[in-house]
């Protein structure tokens, strides 16, 4: 077991929108909204998520890639060639920004896994995710940065308008949004280290630092789960993979885990509640998420808000008609939807589940 | 009689059962075609219940049992009476290893032979006092740590050959053991003082063995006709001399 | 009169001029080192151990314990306590024992290693004010939880819950017998544990029925001699403990000395009076894993399925053992480290034999993740816990709580002399003398321990807030939290422990 490792830590900001009914809102919606929380930021990272931009390619996984060098491309398109049936390949579309001095290859493949390399009954997004562990944390140079059907991350190095017009985000739509801006408080310089963290359609922003990192990677690390970012969003991710994807937790029950009430609560609800949440907490205990988090996550089928059980982190949400917003600030709200019907802030530990209507 | 057909049953599943009949009143259970079922009586309290236990019981018969009955038709396997607090197990046939340990009262009466480590550590207060009576032949450490209760070794159908193994009531501190039959003092422990039974003693083995021969249909004179010896522990505190204070 | 040539270890001294002859030094001392000289106090000092109740209660402070000054000359190599024990042997042929933990210099890993704390970038929380969960469940725990959601909304689970242990704090009271301490002190650790909402253990010396008022705080145990076992006693606590081993004498049995065996602790484990007690090395029905898994299985087919602890001592090959233990069905897995205290134990073998708790726990801890059986059973520690800093560490290191003997003894008045072996002790503690069982007052002590506990579980409250976390769970096995400090890089690599600076 890996521990000699350094931890990335960071601040930032986040927010997101859904429209229950699927309607398009453009890219240049959220980036105005995390535009507006700049200083939330230090112009080290940021990064986007977006659900129903790739339409015509929905039955396929889109893997978006980051590459530092051909070698580590030529390596990493061999394997998936080897394992995966390539619809389409191209280079993800950027423009140059001038303050933007070194950026990563980035190429998507929309993909679907050969069905003779899917050995001993193993499921297609268990396959994937087995390819995201490997390509991460085994191909030098090689990363993984989005890998959902029907939804992707953009992310990098930049402030949140130069990541948007890097990777022309305001050329998508899609019914789900979040976006980031990061303040990271080490050494930075990698792209692969900016919010959104995704797997699958799972996608994550965050903001916070999970005081309990260590023993939510340690728990991973036993479900086979290989931690290569070091950063708390990674864990919020693959704990939400194994909660609901993998035990079957609805997402609700998910965020009893992650944020799961104080003993002297539990200890006041009637007997079928309490032994069904002692035994939540008994069984996923390391799996709490203890310290100071807001997080936003995405998923093909809506958008969940959570903060922690002691509300370390601001969090806020909005609704108009079918729309959601939820973001650190009200302002980050207010700036794309001047009067929402009600704004409301969070209680500690209560999640915000805002499901796409059918 | 409620008889369970054992054919094939998870220990943990016969045992429910039994413990269930016990519960609704059952006093006399007939277990058919047991086959290496583990912990038969384990920890079963009740007086006056008998069971009569057909083909080869598991490990663990009895174990901790406080006051059943129980009758194997044939032979058992090893740790039967582990720690058992009372109640008698009547085995027709031979037994295994580690029979009796830390036995706190109740009889095990064995007609064949016994394996090794029979009796470790038995134990005896005032009128507790468990029995072991085994009627063949004993492996080695018969009766180590021996602290209270009665081992009697009976050796019946030994013809020459030595019915004790080696090292009998090695680190013995009470308790008394009788075997039927010469005993080489070179295979007792050096905490063993071996003598010959005086008329008490006699009395106490024809009192014990009048309930085993009864057991099995044994002549009870024939049984008393050879001579015993008795072994008692020479010390209380056989390692009194081993620690510098 | 044979004078040992091994000089005494302490020189007990009065002070005639400030002494008022009131004899309470020599009504105090256990050991019989004051006698009564017709106008003055006669002193045999080779007899005294230094565990000060003289000297606590001489009213005018008459009395002082040295070091014996006069030693063997100095030798960096054949140190005082080796040239004192070959004397001690060649006296007398016998195997020196000993009282309480290891006292030997091997290197102390929780002194090497350092929590961390909040700052700036996550907040430090205030345990004073806002909560802090101490709250711990000890036993086998699911791996994956089935939920359903009733038209109320409300969750409720299908998934049955294994026995549970539960633990207010992460603390329990070792195993220690009645025998190798007075009755007393084992109504302190009942009290006490029932006060603080934790668990105390018999040890193998039965249960006596003082203590069924404590039944709900109560680990009984069932080790080689199997004393006091009966379905009774099985069933009286909230689990079972098998014993294996003893950190401070792995592999070795037990010896209770016949001065500790008077009616009522003969009574308890059905043994004659004034014997020596016997526990042999091993179990007799366990000489290998899978008779460990049986054993485990009588027990709970004895008590409808209580949780089951096995206790071992830390050996090299400590985590494949415990994974064995795991695997054979235990519900927690108790480790006792090579600093484990001990009423009587071969010196040679406690300073010699096994491993630390730190690297225990950890290679333990790891073992079973790597095999994915973590959540099978808890981890509990013990062996030297000092503070609740050690606790703290330890936790951190993958234990789920900690089991403490010597520090709730010194709280009833231990002062680690470790005499406990000679059945003399003057506090009352590790003794059955009537005369001096009496001094501790059970009410009194209990309240001690209780403070204790109390003072450990605020420490242990203030240490969580630093560290940003609210929850217990939140630190066990969060080695990301701890670094070390002057330790090589394999140790901390056994430990997964980052240096300070990294």
């Amino acid at each position: 077991m890996n521990h000699d490792y350094q931890r990335d830590i960071s601040g930032c900001g986040l927010t997101g929108v859904i429209s229950k009914k699927k309607r398009m809102i453009g890219g240049d919606v959220i980036v105005r909204s995390l535009c507006l929380m700049n200083d939330r930021g230090n112009g080290l990272g940021a990064g986007f998520a977006a659900y129903g931009i790739y339409p015509e390619f929905r039955d396929f996984y889109a893997l978006h890639i980051m590459y530092d060098d051909e070698s580590s491309q030529r390596t990493c398109e061999e394997y998936i060639r080897n394992e995966y049936h390539v619809e389409k390949a191209e280079d993800i579309p950027t423009r140059p920004v001038k303050t933007i001095a070194i950026s990563p290859r980035v190429v998507r493949y929309f993909v679907k896994p050969l069905r003779e390399r899917m050995e001993g009954g193993i499921g297609e997004d268990d396959f994937v995710v087995r390819t995201v562990m490997r390509i991460n944390s085994e191909i030098e140079g090689a990363y993984i940065f989005s890998s959902g059907k029907n939804m992707g991350a953009f992310k990098g190095v930049g402030t949140p308008s130069e990541i948007a017009e890097f990777f022309r985000i305001e050329e998508y739509e899609g019914y789900i949004w979040t976006g980031h801006t990061r303040f990271p408080t080490n050494t930075p310089g990698w792209w692969g280290g900016a919010h959104p963290f995704t797997l699958l359609d799972w996608s994550i922003v965050h903001n916070g630092e999970i005081s309990s990192y260590g023993i939510n990677k340690r728990y991973l690390e036993m479900y086979g789960y290989k931690l290569t970012l070091l950063t708390d969003t990674e864990v919020a991710a693959y704990l939400l993979d194994l909660l609901i994807r993998r035990h079957g937790l609805d997402i609700p029950t998910a965020c009893t885990v992650l944020a799961s009430p104080f003993w002297k609560d539990v200890d006041y609800m009637d007997e079928e509640e309490k032994e069904a949440i002692t035994l939540l907490r008994l069984t996923y205990g390391s799996a709490l998420l203890n310290g100071p988090f807001a997080i936003l996550f995405g998923h093909s089928k809506g958008l969940v808000g959570l903060n922690d059980r002691i509300k370390l982190r601001p969090l806020v949400a909005a609704t108009k008609d079918d729309m959601v917003f939820i973001a650190s600030e009200e302002a980050a709200i207010r700036e794309i939807c001047k009067e929402p019907d009600r704004v409301w802030a969070p209680r500690a530990g209560e999640p915000v589940i805002v499901a796409l209507e059918d | 009689m409620y008889t369970i057909d054992a054919k094939g049953m998870y220990y943990r599943d016969l045992n429910r059962l039994v413990r269930e009949a016990i519960s609704k009143g059952e006093k006399d259970l007939l277990l058919k075609n047991v086959n290496g079922q583990y912990y038969i009586g384990d920890g079963i309290r009740a007086k006056d219940v008998r069971i009569t236990i057909e083909g080869v019981p598991g490990n663990d018969l009895a174990a901790f049992m406080d006051g059943p009955t129980i009758i194997v038709k044939g032979n058992a396997q090893d740790n039967i009476g582990n720690t058992m607090n009372s109640g008698k197990i009547v085995v027709e046939g031979h037994a295994g290893d580690v029979l009796g340990y830390g036995m706190r009262g109740g009889k095990l009466h064995i007609l064949g032979d016994v394996g090794y480590r029979v009796g470790i550590h038995m134990k005896g207060y005032r009128r507790q006092v468990p029995v072991i009576i085994a009627g063949g032949r004993a492996g080695d450490f018969l009766g180590e740590y021996m602290a209270g209760g009665v081992l009697i070794l009976l050796g019946l159908d030994a013809n020459g050959k030595p019915i004790a193994g080696d090292y009998i009531g090695t680190g013995m501190h009470g308790g008394v053991i009788f075997i039927r039959g010469d005993v080489d003092v070179r295979r007792c422990g050096a905490e063993v003082g071996v003598m010959e039974p005086d008329e008490n003693d006699r009395k106490l083995l024809k009192t014990y063995l009048e309930e085993y021969c009864k057991d099995f249909g044994l002549n009870l004179d024939e049984v008393m006709a050879k001579e015993f010896k008795k072994l008692v522990p020479v010390s209380l505190r056989p390692y009194g001399n081993l620690y510098a204070y | 009169m044979f004078k040992s040539l091994a000089p005494p270890e302490y020189l007990a001294t009065i002070d005639t001029d400030k002494c008022i002859r009131c004899k309470r030094c020599i009504q105090n001392c256990g050991w019989s080192v004051y006698s009564w000289g017709g106008d003055r106090v006669l002193i045999d000092t080779a007899k005294c151990v230094k565990c000060l109740r003289c000297y606590h209660y001489c009213p005018v402070e008459a009395i002082q314990i040295l070091d014996n000054p006069v030693r063997f000359r100095q030798n960096a190599y054949w140190s005082y306590h080796h040239i004192r024990n070959i004397k001690r042997q060649a006296e007398t042929g016998g195997i020196p024992l000993t009282g309480m933990g290891s006292d030997q210099p091997y290197p102390v890993l929780f002194d090497h290693l350092l929590l961390d704390a909040c700052q700036v970038t996550n907040p430090s929380i205030d345990p004073l004010r806002e909560p802090m969960e101490l709250r711990t469940y000890l036993g086998k725990k699911p791996s994956r939880v089935e939920i359903e959601r009733g038209d109320d909304g409300k969750i409720r689970t299908t998934t049955e819950m294994p026995p549970q242990i539960k633990l207010e704090a992460p603390f329990m009271f070792s195993p220690m017998s009645f025998g190798s301490i007075s009755l007393n002190a084992q109504k302190v650790l009942a009290m006490a544990a029932k006060e603080c909402g934790i668990v105390m253990n018999t040890g193998e010396g039965g249960l006596h029925e003082d203590l069924l008022p404590y039944r709900d705080h109560i680990i009984v145990q069932v080790a080689s001699g199997r004393f006091g076992v009966n379905p009774d006693y099985l069933n009286a606590g909230v689990a079972v403990e098998i014993k294996i081993g003893q950190g401070a004498k792995p592999g070795i049995g037990g010896h209770l000395p016949g001065e500790k065996i008077p009616l009522e602790v003969a009574k308890a484990r059905m043994i004659p009076v004034g014997t020596d007690a016997l526990s042999p090395a091993p179990q007799h029905d366990i000489y290998s894993i899978e008779d460990l898994r049986q054993l485990i299985y009588a027990i709970k087919e004895a008590t409808n399925y209580k949780p089951v602890s096995v206790k071992i001592a830390t050996v090299h090959n400590v985590a494949a053992i415990a994974s064995g233990i795991v695997r054979a069905g235990a519900d927690m897995v108790y480790l006792d480290g090579f600093r484990g205290g001990t009423g009587a134990a071969p010196t040679i073998i406690r300073d010699h034999l096994g491993i630390p708790i730190e690297h225990a726990v950890a290679a333990v801890d790891d073992r079973l993740r790597q095999e994915g059986i973590r959540n099978e059973a808890s981890i509990i520690a013990a062996g030297g816990i000092r503070s609740s800093a050690d606790v703290a560490k330890i936790i951190a290191l993958g234990a789920d709580a900690v089991a403490i003997g010597t520090a709730a003894l010194i709280t009833m008045g231990c002062t680690v002399c470790g005499k406990c072996y000679t059945g003399n002790c003057s506090w009352g503690i590790t003794t059955q003398r009537p005369e001096l069982t009496v001094r501790l007052d059970p009410e009194v002590y209990a309240e001690r321990l209780i403070n204790l506990i109390h003072a450990w579980s605020h420490e242990l409250k203030e240490i969580l807030g630093a560290l940003g976390l609210n929850a217990i769970e939140s630190l066990r096995g969060n080695r990301e939290r701890l670094r070390g400090v002057g330790l090589d890089t394999q140790t901390l690599d056994i430990l997964g422990v980052k240096p300070a600076g990294r």
